[in-house]
């Protein structure tokens, strides 16, 4: 089956089993490995991408569900031709919001939707956002810190 | 069985925007000073996704590996059987007989073997190795395999194991006149399970035939070293024939300290047959069902305690349950029982530790290794003896803490970098313990019967030794080496590993400091053991410590060496000396500690050249109808000697007290016939970001004079002290001691109640399996023949995962 869509802006034909992951589809077919698997059952949010201003576990959504989406990864958050960091990036880098790394995708990916729907800036709120998202290095302190630090800047 | 740790929906939302949540106090470091430390060195690629951890590392005309499973806990193994039906052409079948070398994983024992041979010694334990050019063969190839065995009696319970993997004995002053002058004994018996370190990256390696004949590893590891070491003897390969390589390493926490030595030569025997790469990749299942967890324990203290509130006798028996094989759980007991009484003062002490082998999966390394078990324990004590004293938890402490100058019960005289009382008021003062601790009494008071919530605030304190145990560090005699190469490159020399705590970071930072050169100067080399010496494994939070250590001696003597010869400053002059003289290299080795000794034979002296210190104060919300527990803060003051990157440092303490966190309320494997039943991320719980508390890191720094910079390690240091922080915050509000780990609702309510508690933690329950000492099952026979498996009855414990049903295969691959 061909199924056409739009990750990062980029349109994309991706010729493949209907009932393809789209984590697959993502890491091995658009060789895009910045989405991590961490569960493959939708628990632990490493694989988060934002498909139509939503988060969700790429381990959990076929192709075939896909046509003429708009897919987005941690690959489309900065600029791919300078590499400058984006905010957000940056705050997490700032703040030390990164350890390990793997939850990190995913974790950017929910804070981008969450930012970009207009979020709260209690820390209940960021807590809320993020909490389909495991993170065993941090605690969290730091990620909301640096969630908080971009949530805070006038967009 | 789950508990929320979520706060109530009716609590106070915080009206102004977050303040910092961990700022460290004045004093400890300079104010806003935490923004001068340089960023983290490999941050930008984890942010942008380009950082390549095993998983996303492509070698064209790899091949998929599967380790076949026991799904027995003890059984003889006469053989492997193939469905003659299913067309083996395009599989290959590895067993024990196709080993070149020892059957062995090489590590401290030599009891684990690669497969097993003849008998069958725990539930998920390899077999046989298959490979498949695609996913799908191999998938099928795993349904048409099975074990031919016979059950053999299991041994579950630790306490009637007869196999014994280790044994440590303390003693000091008199332990029968102590309790002689004792007016109160209080005696309890704490029993902790397995932990699960779970990393978000499970583990993965990647093999590829090397044109010597030997084999480069690729993967997630701790310790590319042990995995050298290990394959070597399992291949027959020589130092250069055996290359590894570690790749971007999503987490550790202890669980990729031994168990990537199989791993690797799992993919490493497949490789080497197919000529050909073979990706070894473990999903969440296969890790959850096969790897290693932190030890169960039970351990049972008797202190005694005059009228005048003098601690005067601990006696103190450790039992830990190591599983099948032995691992690393000798060292795991030492480090455990020599925490085991506590950062305490006591004149009559004696501690016993051992520790047996079960029927059960290994247990091997997980941060804290053996303390947060036994110094569990040790806060219990505390805090009820505090109860029946009817004095402050704080007060006692105060009391009994060790100060400069007394002696532990291995004899070790604490002559330096004592920070126990300042870590306890730092903590106690942040968290505002007494005055809380009025409240929550004086709420406890005038609670009525249809109260639902109670609220309490608990207080732990802990010490961490720095380190090695023991000798460790002089055998090991770790090397850390500082190039500055031809091209005039400044580069850092080691095999510690970046697991997300920062060592990328913290060693360009420290060379660069001793140079008076700016941090982007210096390097990093990859961690690949055909590039960098042995500075030992990145593991007993020894890398800032030892090998930071190390590097800067390094970088004195690179410095020294110079300048020398230039007769100008380094920094001005090295690139000079580079393209007049070419490469210098320096290698440092590790040198003994002075006046740092300790007897192994007799198990008497330093047992570690200092300790870390740390105190936590948690408070919790209780609903008294459902047992659920919200954590809802967490102070913990940590004394690291020095804070190399308090950034870096506050995100160790905030990490490890969110660990010790879930230890305390949800994290808890179950057992049956020996198999882990919550294998999988839906039943094995860790907290999220609803469950986590605020966490308020307090760096404290009290260095340490035998490492240049006085840093004495942060990793492991929190782990020991908020998880008893925790139960002590849960008496504090419902006035029941819970004296098992995690404390679930079904244990707390259970004690509020004064029922049975539910079964302990880390314990099979028997369901199938021929126990020869659980449930009365002593004397049952073995039954005549064998049990063969059902046909096409999966032997491997954990089908494909996916969205689609267990069984199920995906449909694409």
């Amino acid at each position: 089956m061909s199924y056409s869509l739009r990750v990062n802006g980029e349109p994309v034909t991706l010729e493949v089993p209907g009932m393809r992951r789209l984590l697959d589809a993502l890491r091995e077919d658009l060789g895009l490995t910045g989405t991590k698997e961490g569960c493959g059952e939708g628990e632990c949010g490493a694989c988060s991408v934002i498909i139509d201003g939503q988060v969700v576990d790429a381990c959990l959504v076929p192709v075939c569900q896909l046509e003429g989406a708009d897919v987005r990864t941690v690959e489309g958050l900065g600029d791919g031709v300078t590499g400058q960091l984006s905010a957000l990036q940056q705050a997490f880098l700032e703040a030390g919001g990164a350890q390990c790394g793997i939850c990190t995708p995913g974790m950017l990916m929910a804070a981008q939707a969450y930012i970009e729907a207009g979020g709260g800036l209690t820390e209940e709120d960021i807590r809320e956002a993020i909490a389909g998202n495991l993170c065993r290095c941090t605690g969290y302190t730091k990620i909301i810190d640096a969630i908080a630090l971009v949530a805070e800047q006038p967009s | 069985m789950t508990i929320t740790t979520r706060p109530p929906r009716t609590a106070p939302r915080p009206e102004a925007p977050l303040e910092p949540l961990a700022a460290p106090s004045p004093g400890d470091i300079e104010v806003g000073a935490a923004r001068a430390y340089p960023l983290r060195r490999e941050g930008p690629a984890k942010l942008t996704g380009e950082a390549l951890y095993t998983d996303d590392l492509v070698f064209p005309g790899a091949w998929y590996g599967h380790t076949v499973r026991s799904t027995e806990p003890h059984a003889r193994l006469f053989g492997i059987e193939r469905d003659p039906g299913f067309d083996w052409s395009r599989v290959i079948v590895l067993t024990a007989a196709d080993i070149p070398g020892e059957n062995v994983v090489s590590l401290i024992s030599d009891d684990q073997p690669i497969l097993a041979a003849e008998e069958i010694r725990h539930q998920a334990e390899p077999v046989a190795l298959l490979a498949a050019p695609d996913r799908e063969t191999l998938r099928e190839a795993k349904s048409r395999i099975r074990l031919r065995t016979e059950p053999l009696p299991a041994v579950f319970d630790p306490l009637l194991a007869t196999q014994e993997f280790a044994h440590f004995n303390l003693a000091k002053g008199d332990i029968d006149a102590g309790f002689a002058e004792a007016a109160l004994v209080i005696e309890g018996e704490y029993r902790v399970g397995h932990q699960e370190q779970l990393y978000i990256e499970n583990n993965a390696m990647i093999a590829v035939p090397r044109p010597d004949g030997g084999i480069t590893i690729h993967g997630s590891m701790q310790c590319p070293y042990y995995v050298h070491k290990a394959l070597k003897r399992a291949l027959r390969l020589s130092d250069e024939q055996a290359v590894i390589v570690q790749a971007e390493t999503g987490g550790g926490f202890g669980g990729k300290e031994e168990y990537p030595s199989i791993i690797a030569i799992h993919a490493a025997l497949l490789a080497q047959r197919l000529g050909r790469p073979v990706r070894m990749i473990y999903d969440r299942h296969e890790d959850l069902a096969a790897t290693t967890k932190r030890h169960p324990a039970i351990i049972r203290n008797r202190w005694g305690i005059t009228r005048d509130g003098r601690l005067v006798a601990q006696d103190i028996e450790v039992v830990m349950d190591g599983g099948a094989y032995s691992t690393l759980t000798p060292v795991v007991l030492s480090r455990g029982t020599l925490h085991a009484g506590g950062p305490y003062l006591c004149p009559n002490v004696r501690i016993r530790g051992r520790a047996v082998a079960t029927n059960t999966p290994p247990n091997g390394a997980f941060r804290g290794f053996g303390a947060p078990q036994t110094e569990f324990a040790a806060e219990m004590q505390v805090n009820r003896i505090a109860e029946a004293l009817a004095v402050s938890p704080l007060e006692l402490r105060r009391r009994w803490v060790y100060r400069l100058g007394d002696e532990t019960p291995s004899g070790q005289v604490l002559r330096e970098s004592v920070a126990g009382e300042e870590v306890l008021e730092r903590a106690a003062d942040a968290a505002d313990f007494e005055r809380v601790r009025a409240q929550t009494a004086d709420a406890r008071e005038r609670r009525t019967a249809g109260a639902r919530t109670a609220r309490g605030i608990g207080l732990a304190l802990a010490w961490h030794g720095a380190g090695f145990t023991g000798s460790g560090e002089v055998k090991l005699a770790s090397v850390a080496s500082l190039e500055l190469a031809e091209d005039g490159v400044i580069r850092v020399l080691t095999a510690s590993t970046e697991m997300g705590q920062g060592t990328k970071t913290i060693f360009p930072q420290l060379a660069a400091e001793q140079l008076g050169v700016p941090v982007e100067a210096v390097e990093m080399a990859p961690q690949d053991t055909s590039i960098v010496p042995d500075s030992g494994p990145t593991v007993a939070s020894r890398t800032a410590m030892v090998v930071g250590g190390l590097v800067i001696r390094a970088a004195e003597r690179l410095r020294e060496q110079v300048e020398q010869v230039t007769g100008r400053a380094f920094g001005e002059s090295y690139a000079d000396y580079a393209r007049e003289h070419g490469r210098l290299r320096v290698d440092q080795r590790f040198e003994p500690y002075p006046g740092v000794v300790f007897d192994d034979e007799t198990y008497r002296g330093d047992a570690y050249p200092c300790y870390g210190w740390a105190a936590a104060v948690a408070e919790v919300e209780v609903d008294l109808d459902t047992g659920e527990v919200a954590v809802r803060s967490v102070v913990s003051a940590d004394d690291i000697g020095r804070a190399i990157h308090p950034v870096l440092a506050e995100g160790q303490v905030e990490g490890g007290t969110l660990q010790a966190v879930g230890y305390a309320t949800i994290e808890e494997i179950k057992l049956e016939d020996g198999r882990y039943l919550n294998d999988r991320l839906a039943t094995y719980l860790i907290p999220t970001s609803l469950d986590a508390p605020r966490i308020q890191a307090i760096l404290v720094e009290n260095p340490f004079s035998g490492a240049p910079h006085g840093a004495k390690g942060v990793g492991e240091l929190p782990m020991d002290v908020a998880a008893p922080a925790v139960v002590a915050a849960i008496h504090d509000a419902t006035g029941a001691w819970v004296h098992d780990l995690p404390a679930t609702p079904e244990r707390i309510l259970a004690a509020l109640a004064g029922i049975p508690a539910p079964p302990p933690p880390g314990i099979s329950q028997v369901r199938r399996a021929v126990a020869s000492n659980v449930g009365g099952d002593a004397n049952r026979e073995l039954p005549a023949e064998g049990t063969d498996p059902a046909p096409h009855r999966p032997t491997d414990p954990q089908p494909m995962r996916g969205p689609y049903g267990e069984e199920q295969a995906r449909p694409d691959d």
